[in-house]
C-alpha cells in the first residue's frame, strides 16, 4: 500500500477508520500510564507538588507548535504539491491545535499564580504563545468565512505559512530574551537537564498528548471529509430539482 | 514611463482625490489620540511616560483601517483582474500599490505625530524618537497589512477579518517601535538596538508582504 | 497523594485541561453521528455520489459537482 492511496478520500476513511479504535486505545493506555507516573514523581525542592502542573503544561505547549506544524507541512501540502487532502488535513487540526493552545496558557498561568505570583506577565515566551493563540483563532475565522472550502484552503495555507514565523519565535524567546519564563532544558543541545524521575511522567504524558493528537487529528479529518461529501450531495440535489 | 510607475501615479492620484480617502486615516489617528488623554486623565507625567505608545496604537489602529481601501475598489471594478493577468509581475503590482498606499496613508500620520506628540507632553528627544520610529515601522505595517488584504479582497462580509489576521503579525512591530521610543526617553537599552531590529521587521515585510499578497491574489482568483 | 498548599491550583489545573479535552472529544464525536446521520438521510432519499452504485434506474445528474 503505497502512501499515495492515502490521497483518495475512500480510501483514508477505511483506512483511518480501522486504525482509529487502536490509536484512541493507545491514548487511553498512554495517559492512564502517564497520570500513575505523575501521581509517584516526587516533589521538586522549590515547587512542591506544583510541579505536576508541568506535566500538562509542558507537553500541550509542544502540541500546541506540533499543531501549527501540521498545519504548515499541510498548507505546502496545498500550495505546492497540491495533494487532495491537504486542505482537509489543515482545517481539521486547527482547533485541536487551538485547544492544546489554551490548555498551555491556562495551565501556566495557574502554575505562575503560586509560583511567580502572578497569573500573567508579558515575557516574550508567554507573550508569543498568546500570540500564537490568536492565530489560529484567526485561521479558524479565515476557514469559516470562504464559502468555497477549496478557495479558504489555499488562503489559509498563505496565512498558515506566514504565521509559522511564529514558531522559532516561541521555541528560542527564552533563549534570546530575559524573560520570566524558564529557559530550556529537555530540548537542549546538551540534553535534557531533568531528574529522571520528573523526566519520564514528563515524556509519558508528552507521548500521550501526541497520541491525542493524532487520534482527533484524524476523527477531525473524517469529519471533514464527510462534510464535504454532504456539500457535494446538497449541490447535486439543488441541480437535479424540478423546475431547474 | 514604465508600467509600474505609471500604476503608482494612478493610486496615488486616485488617493489624493476627493473620496480617495487619504485624508481621513490621518484625521482617524488625530481623534484617537486625542481620545486617549480623555480616557486617562490630564495627568501631564503618565502621558508623557505612555505617549509613544498611544502613538504607536493610534498609528497601527489607523492604517488597520484604511486597508481594505488598498485592494477592495480595484477588485470592485475589475482593475485587480486586469493587473493579475498584465505582464508585470504581480508581486511588483502589489508592491507599488502599497507603496502608494503608505504615501498616502501613513506617512501623512508620520508628519503629523510630532504635532500630537506635543498634546501628549513628549519633549524633543522623545517627539524625534516616535517620529523616526514610526517612518521606520509603518512600512512594515502597511505591507504585512498587504497580506490580509489581499486574502480578504473576495469577502464581501469581510469585515473585522482583515484586523484579526493581520494584527498578531503586527505585534513584533508594534513591540519593537514603542521600545525604540522609550529607549530614547529612559532605558538603559540604547536607541539603536531595537531600532534596527524594528528596521529589519520593516525590511522583512517588505519582501513577505507582496510574495504572500501576491499568493493570496492568485489563490483567491479560482 | 498529598498536593501541598497550592493544591487548589494544580487540581484546577487539571481540571481545567480535561474539560477543554472533554469538549473537544465531545464536539468532534458529536458531529460525527450528526454527519453520518445526514448522510444517511441522503442516501435514504436516493441522492447518492456518482460512484455509489445507483439503486434505481434514473438518469444520473448531468452535472458534476463543482
Amino acid at each position: 500500500m503505497a502512501l499515495i492511496d492515502l490521497a483518495n478520500p475512500t480510501r483514508f476513511l477505511s483506512l483511518s477508520g480501522r486504525a482509529l479504535p487502536w490509536l484512541a486505545g493507545a491514548t487511553a493506555l498512554a495517559f492512564a500510564c502517564g497520570f500513575w507516573l505523575a501521581a509517584g514523581a516526587p516533589d521538586d525542592y522549590q515547587q512542591g507538588a506544583t510541579v505536576k502542573i508541568m506535566f500538562i503544561h509542558v507537553p500541550s505547549a509542544w502540541l500546541a507548535m506540533f499543531g501549527w506544524m501540521v498545519m504548515s507541512l499541510s498548507a505546502l501540502g496545498t500550495l505546492v504539491w497540491l495533494h487532495p487532502l491537504a486542505d482537509t488535513a489543515a482545517k481539521a487540526a486547527a482547533p485541536i491545535g487551538a485547544a492544546f493552545t489554551l490548555i498551555c496558557l491556562i495551565t501556566g498561568a495557574l502554575w505562575g499564580r503560586p509560583m511567580w505570583g502572578t497569573y500573567w506577565v508579558w515575557d516574550a515566551r508567554l507573550t508569543s504563545v498568546f500570540v500564537l493563540f490568536l492565530m489560529y483563532l484567526g485561521v479558524i475565522a479565515l476557514w469559516r468565512t470562504f464559502d468555497d472550502p477549496s478557495r479558504a484552503g489555499r488562503a489559509a495555507a498563505i496565512l498558515t505559512l506566514v504565521g509559522a514565523i511564529n514558531i522559532p519565535i516561541i521555541k528560542f524567546s527564552v533563549d534570546w530574551w530575559n524573560t520570566l519564563h524558564q529557559p530550556a532544558s529537555v530540548v537542549k543541545m546538551s540534553g535534557p537537564a531533568i531528574h529522571p524521575t520528573i523526566l519520564w511522567p514528563l515524556l509519558t504524558m508528552a507521548l500521550a498528548f501526541t497520541l491525542l493528537f493524532i487520534t482527533l487529528h484524524l476523527a477531525a479529518m473524517r469529519n471533514e471529509i464527510l462534510k464535504r461529501r454532504i456539500r457535494s450531495l446538497s449541490m447535486m440535489q439543488a441541480d437535479a430539482a424540478p423546475g431547474r | 514611463m514604465t508600467g509600474l510607475g505609471a500604476l503608482l501615479m494612478r493610486d496615488l492620484r486616485i488617493a489624493i482625490r476627493v473620496g480617495g480617502g487619504a485624508m481621513i486615516g490621518v484625521l482617524f489617528f488625530m481623534l484617537v489620540v486625542t481620545l486617549m488623554p480623555f480616557a486617562i486623565g490630564p495627568d501631564l507625567a503618565l502621558l508623557s511616560r505612555i505617549g509613544p505608545a498611544i502613538l504607536w496604537l493610534g498609528a497601527l489602529l489607523a492604517t488597520l483601517l484604511t486597508l481594505d481601501r488598498l485592494l477592495a475598489a480595484d477588485q470592485e471594478d475589475g482593475s485587480l483582474d486586469l493587473l493579475t493577468m498584465g505582464p508585470a509581475p504581480l508581486e511588483m503590482v502589489v508592491g507599488v500599490k502599497a507603496l502608494a498606499h503608505w504615501l498616502t496613508s501613513a506617512l501623512p500620520l508620520v508628519i503629523v505625530s510630532p504635532l500630537l506628540a506635543l498634546f501628549l507632553n513628549l519633549d524633543g528627544p522623545a517627539t524625534l524618537a516616535v517620529t523616526a520610529t514610526l517612518l521606520a515601522g509603518t512600512p512594515a505595517l502597511t505591507f504585512l497589512g498587504l497580506i490580509g488584504a489581499a486574502l480578504t479582497v473576495t469577502l464581501r462580509r469581510g469585515g473585522l477579518l482583515l484586523p484579526v489576521l493581520i494584527l498578531p503579525l503586527t505585534i513584533p512591530v508594534l513591540i519593537f517601535g514603542v521600545s525604540a521610543s522609550n529607549a530614547a526617553i529612559v532605558g538603559p537599552v540604547t536607541f539603536g538596538t531595537p531600532f534596527m531590529i524594528l528596521c529589519a521587521l520593516t525590511l522583512m515585510a517588505l519582501v513577505i508582504g507582496p510574495f504572500a499578497a501576491a499568493a493570496a491574489l492568485r489563490a483567491g482568483q479560482e | 497523594m498529598d498536593l501541598g498548599p497550592h493544591s487548589t491550583f494544580i487540581i484546577a489545573a487539571y481540571g481545567a485541561s480535561a474539560f477543554i479535552l472533554v469538549l473537544l472529544i465531545g464536539w468532534i464525536a458529536v458531529e460525527n453521528r450528526m454527519l453520518k446521520r445526514q448522510l444517511a438521510d441522503f442516501e435514504a432519499r436516493g441522492i447518492t455520489r456518482r460512484s455509489a452504485v445507483r439503486k434505481d434506474t434514473q438518469t444520473e445528474p448531468s452535472r458534476s459537482p463543482a
